[in-house]
């Protein structure tokens, strides 16, 4: 398999534009973060080095006067005003459309962001230049910290430091330092004390460092530049050196002293040091000095090399399908497993038994795992809506406050990108038909600001998310009205509200002018449901006119493996997923003669309403003798299964029925079990239904 | 069915449903199974009742001899299960189609392919692609996307209306 390069671009390039678009959204709140100032920047400046290796010249090049833009931001010369927010914004999506080629360089919108952007940079041109922030706490600004190319040179005393494994992961000093030199003139003193000898010497390893003395014109920031692909890992220390001519060896250290000054750190440390040295200076001059400077480094490297934070835990690229047939090896490991179980099971050889539940154990650590890697925190889809509610709000000229919960909720990747839609859809909607105008808000006694909050949550083997909004809610009349004309229920009929909110969800329903303009909530509806549906998940809305709105999803926990309970039902097996069973319990002969006509059973007090699936199953053989009662929940609602039997846990690698089967409810997917046989998965949220359903109908009649 | 007619023959599997010889498209079969033990799907429409493993595969059991009116009887030590791919609302699916005999992989010749007839035949009309001859039986040639279509077979308006409300 090949990679095209240009794809490994794309894919970077789409990371980027998440960190950059979280950047600017964050800046919005904090424009005086120069952290979040720096992430834009980094973002910007390897957009334009790797797009311009891998041939997205126009991108590179916008992205290159934009860059140029946070350069100054970063140097407190331009502040990062909503203006350049909102432009820098644009300009991302310009960018993201010239990577994906919808857009090109010459569009005319591109050239008028171009302008604006060079009025929002230009007046601060000439400006003094403000009190230099502290940049990445490596120190202040030096004399010609903020000074534009033309302005007065400065001299800069660089140590730079690479980690050891640099030469190995493919950097090359050399290149850095012609990079330095480019900058200015610069003299460069190499390292070599910590170089072994020739036995112990291991030709990838870097053993140097450097100090550099550079005299140039350029801002700090451009010097930095140079090391900004791996100035993660590396040490570096840029001083300004207060500029002066030929001086001795004496002055150097006394000025080495006053920059030990200025920095507060153990300055009384050194005093005693910088006397020894003006001492032993006078014997071997250029070898002490060598030694001194690097004597210094080792007090001062310790500090900048502490205060970075690590940038994010390691991670590598793996393509979806890889991931997909690694999964679909574990499915079929864990079939072959449930087969050798079954296999032991009619065997006395206790080391075989052993090695067997081994491998069982293994095999259920190696599908916990490979399901983890497929899990993904929903933060990840959270944060896209930040910027759809910044769009939104503008637009509409809704003021909206976006609050999110539970965004370290891990959903299956497959699931979090298919459930994308669908969210955008309704956080769109909360936001043009739910909220209010700021003014109508005021006027119904509501703050201005409208809420919308993303919420998600674990609930057993399902994950909640719930879109919420304070608007005006759903109006019931309107809907019922139109449900009448739609002839979907009688004008007469009493239909509880719940009932008629479910509504906006039939198929065009939900485009009829009217009740989209009016109740809010409606464009698509159908579609989103519908995918919904296809994840095995299930849409409820609730409502309270005039407060707020609640879609609420549910979606099951993965697609691919559930622990199950394998059950048997007349000929039949049945796995019901563990997640969902609270206990079994024997249906004893009296209980059951008992519950002939009440299908009731007591659990501990409660009355627990059951369904016998052998009836409902149709089942041709006559009952067990001992029937048991496998009770299942779905929230706060339980209902008892009585089966034939209850054969044991089995992990359950979950088939999907085809298009064939799509009209049986009942099951949510098929299993291969050990034996080579098929058992239907139960839907468990179905069967409480029927069971409530059943249950209702009883108590009317 | 044009481009069936322009090949000089067409190859075919044989088999028996209810005593009278049907055949389809050989190169719609993937392999053709000795009976295994099935999974019956409550609820299910009678025509695809069933499930079966086939290499690890769910696949849903279809018994023609539903869609063809025919009386349903066990399967016997002859009965086969042909594992077919039809496409079912654009996807290509892998069904088990139940079939009473399969008889033969062979040849029919395009000059003893001849159209449906309209009148004179106890199937749907629909269900079939073509007539046959060989010899001096006829072949009756089964148009495999017909009986799996989903809206022949969903399209029943009792089931509509239902889902709508359910919804």
């Amino acid at each position: 398999m090949t990679i095209d390069p240009a794809d490994t671009f794309r894919q970077e390039a789409q990371d980027l534009f998440e960190q950059l678009e979280q950047a600017l959204l964050d800046m919005e709140d904090r424009p005086d973060d120069l952290e979040l100032v720096g992430t834009a920047f980094r973002a910007l400046h390897t957009l334009k080095g790797s797009g311009a290796m891998f041939g997205f010249d126009a991108l590179a090049a916008f992205a290159h006067h934009l860059e140029a833009a946070f350069d100054q931001v970063r140097h407190g010369v331009l502040a990062a005003s909503p203006d350049l927010v909102a432009l820098a914004l644009a300009a991302k999506d310009h960018l993201r459309g010239l990577l994906d080629g919808s857009a090109s360089a010459d569009d005319p919108a591109a050239c008028a962001l171009l302008d604006r952007l060079q009025d929002v940079v230009a007046p601060t041109r000439h400006r003094s230049p403000p009190q230099a922030p502290k940049a990445d706490g490596l120190g202040d600004d030096g004399p010609g910290g903020a000074a534009k190319e033309g302005g007065e040179a400065a001299i800069w005393r660089l140590k730079v430091r690479l980690p050891a494994d640099a030469l190995a992961t493919g950097t090359n000093p050399l290149l850095l330092l012609d990079e330095l030199r480019d900058l200015g003139p610069c003299t460069v003193i190499a390292h070599t004390e910590a170089v072994p000898v020739l036995d112990a010497f291991d030709p990838s390893t870097l053993y140097l460092w450097w100090e550099v003395v550079l005299t140039t014109t350029r801002p700090r920031g451009d010097i930095e530049d140079v090391f900004i692909f791996v100035r993660d890992d590396m040490n570096l220390s840029i001083e300004p050196v207060a500029a002066a001519s030929d001086k001795r060896l004496g002055e150097i250290l006394v000025e080495r002293g006053a920059v030990t000054q200025a920095g507060v750190e153990d300055a009384l440390a050194r005093r005693p040091r910088i006397g020894k040295l003006l001492v032993d200076g006078g014997a071997v001059p250029p070898a002490q000095v060598e030694a001194a400077l690097a004597e210094q480094a080792h007090a001062r490297a310790p500090a900048p090399a502490g205060q970075r934070r690590p940038t994010g835990q390691e991670s590598i690229r793996v393509s979806a399908d890889r991931l997909d047939a690694l999964m679909d090896r574990v499915g079929e490991l864990v079939i072959s497993q449930a087969r050798l179980k079954q296999l032991v099971a009619g065997h006395e050889d206790i080391p075989l038994k052993a090695v067997t539940e081994e491998i069982e154990r293994l095999i259920a650590e190696l599908r916990d795992t490979t399901m983890g890697i497929r899990m993904v925190p929903i933060a990840s889809l959270f944060s896209r809506f930040r910027r759809l509610v910044h769009d939104l709000s503008k637009d509409l000229g809704k003021e909206v406050e976006l609050t999110t919960s539970g965004e370290d909720t891990e959903l299956d990747k497959t699931v979090i990108e298919r459930l994308n839609d669908p969210l955008v859809h309704m956080v769109r909607n909360a936001i043009d038909h739910g909220l209010e105008a700021p003014d109508v808000r005021l006027a119904a006694g509501k703050p201005r600001q409208g809420k919308v909050h993303l919420s998600a949550s674990h609930s057993g083997a399902q994950v909640l998310i719930s879109i919420q909004d304070d608007g005006r809610g759903l109006d019931a009349e309107r809907i019922r009205a139109r449900a009448v004309e739609h002839g979907l229920i009688a004008a007469d009929s009493s239909v509880p509200d719940a009932e008629l909110f479910q509504m906006i969800f039939a198929p065009g329903f939900s485009t009829a002018h009217e009740v989209t303009s009016v109740s809010g909530r409606g464009v698509g509806m159908d579609v989103v449901k519908r995918t919904i549906e296809s994840l095995r998940g299930t849409v409820e809305v609730d409502s309270v006119a005039g407060h707020q709105t609640v879609v609420t999803l549910k979606l099951p926990l993965t697609l691919a493996i559930i622990d199950g309970l394998l059950v048997r039902v007349g000929d039949g097996r049945y796995v019901l997923p563990l997640s969902a069973v609270e206990e079994c319990v024997e249906l004893t002969s009296e209980a059951d003669a008992r519950s002939r006509g009440r299908n009731f059973l007591n659990i501990r007090g409660d009355l627990v309403p059951f369904l016998r699936l052998r009836e409902f199953f149709a089942s041709p053989l006559p009952a067990a003798p001992f029937q048991k009662v496998v009770i299942v929940s779905d929230g706060d609602l339980r209902v008892g299964l009585v089966v034939d039997e209850v054969i044991g846990d089995h992990q359950t690698v979950i088939k999907s029925l085809s298009r064939l089967h799509a009209d049986v409810e009942s099951f949510s997917g098929a299993t291969i079990l050990g034996d080579g046989g098929v058992a239907l998965i139960l839907d468990v949220s179905h069967l409480i239904e029927i069971g409530q359903v059943r249950d209702e109908i009883r108590k009317v009649s | 069915m044009s481009q069936w007619m322009g090949n000089r023959t067409l190859e075919v599997v044989t088999l028996g449903l209810d005593g009278e010889v049907f055949a389809i498209d050989a190169i719609l079969v993937h392999e053709i199974l000795e009976m295994v033990p099935i999974t019956r799907v409550p609820g299910a429409r009678s025509f695809v009742g069933s499930l079966l493993n086939v290499r690890g595969k769910v696949v849903p059991l279809a018994d023609p001899r539903v869609r063809l009116g025919m009386e349903c009887r066990p399967p016997t030590i002859d009965s086969r299960i042909l594992v077919i791919e039809v496409e079912l609302e654009g996807e290509p699916t892998i069904v088990g189609l139940l079939a009473d005999k399969v008889f033969e992989v062979t040849e029919v010749a395009a000059a003893a392919l001849e159209e449906t007839p309209r009148l004179g035949m106890r199937w749907p009309p629909h269900l079939i692609r073509c007539v046959g001859k060989r010899g001096d039986d006829f072949i009756i040639v089964l148009e495999i996307g017909r009986l799996f279509d989903n809206a022949d077979l969903f399209g029943a308006p009792e089931t509509a209306a239902p889902q709508l409300l359910s919804a």
